[in-house]
């Protein structure tokens, strides 16, 4: 197996809190991990590390590999920004192209392919604003995905969207795995438990599920305060006892 | 229409409008940055802040202008610097700054023995009084904004739309921010001469509004601030002549007409628009 992410006992804070605790994380060629856990459980600051926005107080962390794929909340965007759709796609090249870089023809139309395969290649003059919230996850999407990274991370990609397009959305996420390694963070346990192929918890310490089935001796053992998942013909959760 | 030409016969008049273009280009530049990325307070919090730096410069018996842009470039390096703690209030911060500058600046002047400058030519600015100097300076400033904004657009674009995003693809995240809000604060010293402290923050916000009620796009939006900004100065800089007012008073007030009378534009071309669709639909 093809290692493209390695964190190794990581110990993460903001000034004096301590959010992430002694965390160890591999991420494997085409995994699907989703990272799940409660509000303030460092689900988000474990993403800051990974992408090196945030760095851990210790702990090692090792990337092989090309850059990072990253879709961040939604809501943390100025939608009254001037710019245009092509330019927020084009964007996710400037890993690549650095602070001269020039944006060549087939760069152009990569960008063109990837909005036509997202279906908002009509909108690519658009300025982010006139978008709806779905839209919007695709063009960042694109953005995401157009620097060919082998790891994509996604940060709840499904807040703010309408139900249908979050079946499209991991329709896409499903063929994007077949070459790309995902990691992603979502409220919706339920949802994301059928696609992923393993599930990370996260609560200050991060307990590592080698499959998408989570038993109650699982979240007793680890602790994890989140529903119990099981998979069946009819798609529904089981609650523990309450 | 003679006198118009008459006009440039005076020395004092060409370098005001040479003042005007330089300043219309800097500001529309930077402005636009500013109104991107909604950092009008801060940008209204470095120019009183850099009145601190006049007042000292002037007790030292150094130029104004000189010690605004250090007291300027600092206090923008300051501002930078809290806005990355995540514990810190940083409104609150920039009103004490702002506050403080305008203070020092006061004291520094009055405990300057001998004669008191005209604090009215600080406040409110006077092109029609720019020395060579600030000419010089306006041109140097307006040659470097133009070079960084052509090299690093995208970049610039990039960074102030979403940070954490351009920090995941390892770019040079923090120098960009910090050159950019050097030029901020540079734009911001060098064109006081020629609106004053209290005016200063309009000439970089209301031809960008403008540009921005008709187009969304960030280029787009640069070249019409120019182009709003030199009609602006222009008709205050006649206006200031004929009736003897302050320039930057009058440069500002021909703004806003121009504000005025583009949104009046806006709203008619909707309306017709709205008519044409109703039209259409029957």
């Amino acid at each position: 197996m093809n290692k493209l992410l390695e964190l190794k006992s990581i110990n993460a804070a903001y000034d004096d809190k301590l959010v992430l605790k002694d965390v160890d994380l591999v991420v494997n060629q085409n995994d699907f991990v989703g990272i799940i856990g409660p509000n303030g459980g460092g689900k988000t600051t474990l993403l800051k590390v990974i992408l090196g926005i945030l760095k851990p107080i210790s702990g090692e962390i090792h990337v092989n590999g090309s850059s990072i794929g990253y879709l961040p909340q939604i809501n943390q965007i100025d939608k009254k920004f001037p710019i245009s759709v092509q330019d927020v796609v084009l964007s996710g090249l400037m890993g690549v192209k650095k602070l001269f870089g020039r944006y060549s023809p087939e760069n152009r139309t990569r960008a063109n392919e990837l909005m036509n395969q997202m279906g908002i290649l009509h909108l690519k003059n658009k300025n982010i604003g006139e978008l709806s919230g779905g839209q919007l996850q695709r063009v960042f999407l694109c953005r995401a995905i157009i620097s060919d990274p082998q790891l994509l991370i996604l940060d709840e990609p499904d807040t703010y969207v309408d139900s249908n397009f979050e079946g499209e959305l991991y329709d896409i996420l499903d063929q994007l795995n077949d070459h790309i390694a995902i990691v992603i963070v979502s409220h919706d346990v339920g949802t994301i438990c059928s696609h992923v192929k393993t599930i990370a918890c996260v609560n200050q310490t991060l307990c590592y599920h080698d499959s998408n089935i989570i038993s109650q001796e699982q979240l007793k053992a680890y602790n994890c305060p989140i529903d119990l998942i099981t998979h069946g013909e009819v798609p529904h959760r089981v609650l523990k006892h309450h | 229409m003679n006198s118009i030409f008459e006009l440039f016969q005076y020395q004092f008049f060409n370098n005001a409008v040479f003042a005007a273009i330089m300043a219309s280009i800097t500001c529309g530049i930077i402005g636009s940055y500013i109104v991107a990325r909604r950092i009008v307070f801060i940008s209204g919090g470095i120019t009183h802040a850099s009145f601190g730096g006049i007042g000292i410069a002037w007790y030292m018996g150094l130029n104004p202008i000189l010690g605004a842009a250090l007291f300027g470039v600092l206090s923008a390096f300051g501002i930078e610097w809290l806005s990355k703690k995540t514990d810190v209030r940083q409104d609150s911060v920039i009103g004490i700054l702002w506050a403080l500058g305008m203070a020092l600046g006061i004291i520094f002047i009055y405990m300057t023995p001998g004669y008191a400058p005209n604090l009215m030519s600080f406040l409110f600015g006077n092109i029609l009084t720019v020395s060579s100097l600030d000419l010089f300076l306006l041109l140097g400033l307006s040659i470097l904004t133009i070079l960084v904004f052509a090299m690093f657009l995208k970049p610039i674009l990039y960074v102030a739309f979403d940070e954490e995003f351009a920090k995941t693809q390892r770019i040079p995240v923090q120098f960009i921010s910090y050159l950019m809000i050097a030029l901020v604060a540079l734009a911001i010293v060098l064109n006081i001469r020629v609106v004053g402290i209290i005016l200063v923050i309009s000439f970089l916000t209301i031809p960008q509004t403008i540009a921005n009620m008709f187009t969304k796009d960030f280029k787009r939006m640069i070249f019409g601030s120019i182009g709003f900004g030199l009609l602006g100065s222009f008709i205050g800089l006649l206006v200031s002549y004929e009736i003897n007012a302050p320039s930057g008073a009058t440069i500002i007030f021909s703004f806003v007409m121009l504000f005025v009378i583009a949104k009046l534009v806006q709203l008619s071309l909707k309306a017709i628009r709205r008519r044409e669709g109703i039209k259409e639909a029957k």
